[in-house]
């Protein structure tokens, strides 16, 4: 950062050398030093190249963004890389044949050449052995390649050293003329129409092309319709991205959108903003750092909301799959807690209401301190209470006395009936040895819902004792609530009250 | 001709590659029928049923659909693809599918209409999937899947269905309920063409056979074309298990007076 901010510095010089230059002053020629300052010249819109740079970041996000949308759910992502390098040749001829940076003429170059480069593509694939992606392969580096070396020709001949051919490799949006702007417009309200027109046509094709031709889709012309406007959304973009990275304005907005929707209109509508979003932010970082060039700029801000999706979706994002895992095995530790201290009391035959943190370590096979935490957890987690607070002595020994809550017993009786349920299902109707079923039921316990617990009870006749003789924890023991009992006999049993 | 048949194929020939999938195949299916589609792997099932849709393009001789070239009988023709042809994370609502076959009468560049959806959401109903409408195709179950391809096909109200292989990979109950659907479309006079890959449950589920192994070995009846002979013939003993089918074939009226029907 330290020698971007130097930049400024060294141009500010430059014009107070040369005040003549001030006149001919282009957006790009950084005038001062605060970034705030440079944020509001951004903002206001009040220089021609700032409002073109934005103008045309809209468009041809908005162009990109749906035509991406396609190129993803289509698999078409390769085909699309192949598309903006073998442009490269056409755009270089079409600006020897003008002799000038004239849009029209470098337009029309590099969408012949576009359109040839998928033709060799097709053809290769047709007529040899050579399969798709090597075909995408062969086309892309050897397009690029001539185009390269025309290029190279260009620069070292007297007009092209200040023609900004140099632009189309990195993107330059500070240099889009209006013609550029209005091309980029055309592209963008034509991928509009089409994704209107034909959106019924486009989505039957894209998931299921046999079954589009059953029903009388002319797939061939859709597939034409989509190739020809991507030539144009990746040509008219070169000016703005480059050749080297337009693709990823194609990929990573849609491929985003990806990530958080399952509905193609969605996506389309997701793809086409984050397209816009990131042209904006591209071209706004590339005026703060003195007009560096805007591709990569753009596609670092595609690629961060990428990274965001990707960690924070809402759905799919690894952040929050993570906590959802990370819920998960709490819950699972706080309810082998309870279970743990409703063991205990039915070992004294609920004759006392609380159970110390030593007999829980002793059920737990853990020890003390590590009971000590799980103990504190459920207190809070508003499950259980600490008895005798007033003392900080018990507290921390294995003598403190801890006490389940209602909303604590009641999950304690819940998660004991579903364990001895399923033993009791396991070993009566899935046939399994007693001593098998105890591993199985201390996972399904977690999981097991109402309507399948009900579903348990009607298969095995409303029963009372699980495969071990245990008693079955019944509605009648969750609203006695612990210790409650004035008759310390047991648990009444599971339906009894029936 | 007052009503021409449903499916007339006049000496087809198919190669992919000049190398011939289909050769020389006559067949006329008459309306009303329910015919399964065997032969051994490679044998042009899938390429036959892509023929008459138009989707491969023959080498040779001509397909009608009721007397007409496929592309003027496409709103008379359903069709149900490999479910294994489509990409399953494709971002679409089971509903969205059922649509699609709604696609070929709203006609070109225009919308569903209310009618249309009514019909897609009915078909639903029939397969059973109504309570999965909105929900993204990848996370249904195999047999859920076909279900929804068998339900975009019901929603183009055809009269002529083309289906390959309906009952691959799917659970015991949606077979069944496939079965049933077949039945159903098959008693109110719909014909029927289905690709089907297991020789034994063949016999059980239709009522014509199209024995084919790049030729049309046979066509008709269920008794006269399951027949050990025949079988032999179109499978060539290259399947163990043919052995054993022909030979339930053959013993096949002992079978029946044991009560043991299926095979």
């Amino acid at each position: 950062m330290k020698v971007l901010r130097t930049i400024p510095v060294f141009v500010l010089l430059v014009f107070f050398a040369f005040p003549a230059l001030v006149h001919a002053a282009r957006i790009g020629d950084v005038t001062d030093t605060d970034w705030g300052e440079q944020t509001f010249r951004f903002l206001s819109l009040r220089d021609a190249a700032v409002r073109n740079a934005v103008l045309g970041s809209v468009f041809m996000g908005v162009g990109c963004g749906l035509f991406g949308g396609y190129v993803v759910a289509r698999r078409l992502a390769l085909f699309g890389d192949t598309l903006s390098h073998a442009v490269l040749p056409g755009v270089a001829l079409g600006f020897l044949w003008s002799r000038s940076k004239d849009p029209v003429a470098i337009f029309i170059g590099a969408t012949v050449a576009g359109l040839l480069g998928t033709f060799v593509v097709a053809w290769i694939r047709k007529t040899t052995r050579v399969k798709e992606d090597s075909a995408l392969g062969l086309v892309l580096s050897g397009f690029y390649a001539v185009g390269i070396c025309i290029l190279t020709v260009i620069q070292q001949m007297e007009f092209g050293n200040q023609s900004g051919i140099d632009k189309f490799l990195f993107g330059q949006a500070a240099a889009l003329s209006s013609e550029d702007v209005s091309l980029m417009g055309v592209v963008a309200i034509g991928a509009l129409m089409m994704v209107t027109l034909f959106n019924k046509e486009l989505l039957v094709t894209s998931f299921d092309e046999g079954f589009a031709r059953s029903v009388g889709v002319p797939v061939e012309f859709i597939r034409y319709v989509l190739l020809v406007g991507l030539t144009f959304a990746v040509v008219t973009s070169l000016q703005a991205v480059g050749v080297v990275l337009v693709s990823a304005l194609l990929i990573t907005p849609a491929a985003t959108a990806y990530l958080l929707t399952d509905r193609m209109g969605t996506l389309l509508l997701l793809s086409a903003l984050f397209g816009v979003a990131g042209g904006l932010l591209g071209s706004y970082g590339s005026f703060l750092g003195n007009n560096l060039p805007t591709g990569p700029f753009m596609v670092l801000a595609c690629t961060s909301f990428f990274a965001i999706a990707f960690f924070c979706g809402p759905k799919h994002g690894l952040v929050s799959k993570w906590l959802r895992r990370r819920n998960r095995v709490r819950q699972v530790s706080l309810e082998n807690t309870m279970k743990a201290a409703y063991q205990v009391l039915e070992a004294g035959d609920f004759a006392k209401e609380s159970v110390t943190v030593g007999a829980l370590a002793a059920r737990r096979r853990t020890s003390v301190t590590e009971a000590r935490r799980e103990a504190d957890d459920l207190v809070n987690a508003g499950f259980a209470s600490m008895l005798g607070s007033d003392d900080p002595g018990p507290r921390y020994s294995q003598d403190a006395r801890l006490s389940l809550t209602p909303a604590g017993w009641e999950r304690a009786c819940q998660i004991v009936r579903n364990h001895r349920l399923w033993e009791l299902y396991l070993t009566n109707e899935v046939r399994y040895a007693a001593d098998h079923v105890h591993e199985d039921a201390e996972k399904i316990e977690h999981v097991l819902g109402e309507k399948v617990v009900r579903h348990l009870e009607r298969i095995l006749k409303d029963p009372q004792r699980d495969p071990h003789g245990s008693v079955i924890p019944s509605l009648e023991d969750i609203e006695r609530g612990s210790g409650l009992s004035t008759n310390p006999a047991s648990a009444t049993g599971y339906f009894q009250q029936n | 001709m007052a009503h021409p048949p449903p499916l007339e194929i006049h000496d087809l020939t198919v190669s992919y590659d000049r190398k011939p999938v289909l050769y020389g195949v006559d067949v006329v299916v008459e309306t009303g029928s329910l015919v399964g589609v065997v032969g051994p792997n490679g044998a042009g099932k899938s390429t036959l049923i892509k023929t008459i849709m138009g989707i491969v393009q023959p080498n040779g001789g001509w397909v009608k659909i009721f007397g007409q070239p496929y592309r003027k009988a496409v709103t008379r023709v359903g069709y149900v693809p490999q479910r294994e042809s489509v990409d399953w994370d494709f971002p679409v609502s089971v509903m969205d599918v059922v649509l699609m076959g709604r696609y070929g009468h709203a006609g070109f560049m225009r919308r569903v209409s209310k009618r249309d959806r009514r019909i897609a959401s009915e078909c639903l109903e029939k397969v059973n999937m109504q309570p999965f409408s909105d929900r993204q195709i990848g996370n249904l179950s195999g047999g859920q899947q076909q279900r929804v391809f068998l339900a975009r096909a019901l929603a183009q109200e055809s009269d002529l269905y083309l289906m390959d292989e309906p009952f691959a990979g799917v659970d015991a109950a949606t077979e069944t309920a496939i079965v049933e659907l077949l039945r159903d479309l098959k008693e109110r006079g719909k014909t029927l063409i289905v690709v089907h890959h297991d020789l034994s449950s063949a016999r059980e589920y239709f009522d014509k056979l199209m024995l084919l192994n790049m030729r049309l070995v046979a066509y008709g009846e269920m008794e006269e074309t399951f027949t050990p002979d025949l079988l032999q013939k179109t499978y060539g003993g290259r399947l163990t298990i043919l052995s054993d089918v022909a030979g339930q074939a053959a013993g096949r009226s002992e079978f029946e007076q044991e009560g043991t029907p299926k095979l």
